[in-house]
């Protein structure tokens, strides 16, 4: 058997252009979803006087540390269908931005250990398909005829009891997906600048009319807030306030091994989930760290944890080797949904709260966020991801349905 | 991993603590009086600095108390453990943040017993432990 072989490291996709003084409308945040944002403003709005301003280097955040998996298998109808457009576009895009960044679709397949799970998930299958999310449960022996280097035995602590699977859902290479987005966008005419960090806003009332920067002051018409973990700290300089608590979340990768493991296993119960990356590093990551932090660093006892029960549920793993550990800094919400909307402060948006769970929501984020600050009123798709639920209480709580939600 | 100094027991790993989220968000006083609004702000909004944060910890597989706790959240260093209840050690009485950085405020170790809460434990961030999270 022998691995994928990766595309060669590009040259250089985008400029590095000086910030102009004033643009009609600033993006914050250079990660997956500040670039598809810019993205499908220049390409669905014709809005390619923009900027995209990062504070450290391109998709260095989230971006950079995330353990890729795409699925749109969530249980509410809201989520479904922000999640499944998603996963639509995710089908689409390497053609349509020319650049081969790897989706997989070898399917993900969520384990059920309880018989609360069990209930849950035969419950999220049945809604799945009601939306239009392929679904299917399988029992532990079709478990093991997809991933066979599970354990299915019942004596251990927490046995499979089966699982849901969606075959369509998979990873990617999430480096690729932004640079083929950079690239895109510069195409296009849209500035993005690195090293330019946003260290305060113009106002005028309540309205925002630029940003300042480390690099100078930038007049805009419009702001979109698109920065993950300091999504807090943006919104504290704008004089708003988002329930969002900052955590960390670490992932892991071992050595390089030999293709074993053929599609993507998550376990929401003993927290890991395990896939096997293109180039053949076993891929894991767990739940987030419980405290508050924005160290982009986590605690030993969570990957131990973690560990615990990846050789449990693949005794293979016990001679592999950790090679690298990291941490992100995760924005959460109480419902572990996403907001996506506008804001108290007029022509500011803000997409944040995605948490563990955002890379998949890239491509959707991104147009629904587009459409958000380009006609000033959410997208249908992201009207109920608003900043408003928390007040009116339509609240979208995956976190029963999806404990760990990545 | 946390080395967290129990107000009771000492300095212990972080695996023996839960973790309580926020201190100082007192129940509404009046309920029944409060907007909307204002609900949402009790039980969806805490605050998430990137810097000091008073939050509580329960030492659950030790003396089982809770207490509160000054940590900066992104060097993690404990800057001060001090009882439910009282108020914290680096605002002053009205609230506002001492002069002077707040993760050395009058709760360092030399001034003792005239830090405000005279029972808080103080770990000025020099005698923190080394890489405090591994
Ligand atoms: C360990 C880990 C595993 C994960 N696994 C998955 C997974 O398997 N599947 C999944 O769907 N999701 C996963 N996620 C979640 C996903 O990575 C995030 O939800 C998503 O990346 C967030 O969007 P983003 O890419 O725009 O964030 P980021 O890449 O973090 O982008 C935000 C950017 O804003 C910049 N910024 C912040 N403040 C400022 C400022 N003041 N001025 C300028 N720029 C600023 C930051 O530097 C950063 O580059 C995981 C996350 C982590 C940490
Ligand atoms: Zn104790």
């Amino acid at each position: 058997m022998s691995t994928q072989h990766l595309p060669e490291h590009p040259d250089f996709l985008w400029r590095n252009p000086e910030p102009k003084s004033s643009y009609d409308a600033v993006i914050v945040g250079g990660g997956g979803h500040g670039l598809a944002t810019a993205y499908f403003l220049a390409k669905n709005h014709g809005m390619t006087n923009i900027a995209v301003l990062e504070k450290g280097w391109l998709a260095g955040g989230n971006m950079a540390r995330n353990t890729t998996i795409i699925r749109s298998n969530y249980l509410w109808d809201e989520s479904a269908a922000i999640y499944e457009h998603a996963l639509k576009l995710w089908e689409i895009l390497p053609e349509e931005l020319e650049y081969d960044f790897l989706f997989s679709q070898r399917g993900v397949m969520n384990l059920a250990h309880t018989l609360g799970d069990v209930r849950e998930s035969i419950r999220r299958v049945g809604a799945n398909k009601l939306n239009g999310v392929d679904a299917e449960w399988l029992d532990p022996q079709q478990v093991k005829e997809l991933c066979p280097i599970l354990n299915i035995r019942d004596n251990i602590r927490y046995p499979v009891m089966g699982a849901t699977y969606q075959p369509r859902a998979g990873i990617a290479k999430h480096d690729h997906v932004a640079w083929a987005f950079a690239r895109k966008c510069d195409e296009m005419g849209v500035d993005i600048i690195q090293n330019c960090e946003v260290t305060g806003f113009l106002k005028d009332g309540d309205r925002v009319v630029g940003v300042k920067t480390n690099r100078g002051t930038i007049n805009t018409e419009k702001v979109g807030l698109c920065a993950a973990g300091h999504s807090s700290v943006l919104a504290e300089m704008a004089g708003f306030q988002l329930p969002i608590q900052s955590h960390p979340l670490q992932a892991l990768v071992s050595e390089l091994h030999e293709p074993v493991h053929p599609t993507v296993v998550m376990s929401n119960h003993v927290h890991v989930y395990v896939s096997q990356a293109h180039k053949g590093e076993l891929v894991m990551g767990a739940g987030v760290d419980s405290y508050n932090g924005y160290g982009q660093r986590g605690s030993f006892h969570v990957i131990e944890q973690q560990m615990a029960a990846a050789v449990e549920l693949f005794p293979i793993f016990a001679r592999a080797h950790v090679l690298r550990t990291w941490g992100g800094i995760v924005d959460t919400t109480l419902d572990a949904s996403p907001i996506v909307g506008t804001t108290p402060v007029e022509n500011m948006f803000v997409n944040c709260g995605w948490g563990t769970g955002g890379f998949k929501g890239t491509p959707a984020a991104g147009m629904t966020f587009a459409h958000t600050i380009a006609t000033g009123a959410p997208h249908k798709l992201n009207a109920p991801f608003s900043l408003e639920r928390f007040e009116t209480g339509a609240l979208i709580d995956e976190h029963g349905a999806a404990a760990v939600a990545h | 991993m946390l080395l967290i100094p129990c107000p009771n027991c000492g300095p212990r790993d972080e695996t023996e603590f839960h973790y309580g989220g926020q201190a100082h968000v007192p129940y509404p006083e009046n309920p029944n009086e409060l907007t909307d609004t204002e609900w949402s702000r009790y039980l969806f909004y805490r605050e998430n600095p990137k810097g000091i944060f008073a939050e509580r910890w329960v030492h659950s597989t030790g003396c089982r108390q809770w207490f509160n706790m000054l940590r900066d959240t992104v060097s993690y260093d404990i800057k001060s453990v001090y009882p439910m209840g009282s108020k914290r050690p680096d605002r002053s009485p009205d609230g506002a943040p001492e002069s002077g950085t707040a993760s050395t405020g009058p709760d360092s170790t030399t001034t003792g017993s005239a830090a405000p809460s005279t029972s808080s434990t103080s770990f000025p961030s020099t005698t923190a432990p080394e890489g405090a999270t591994k």
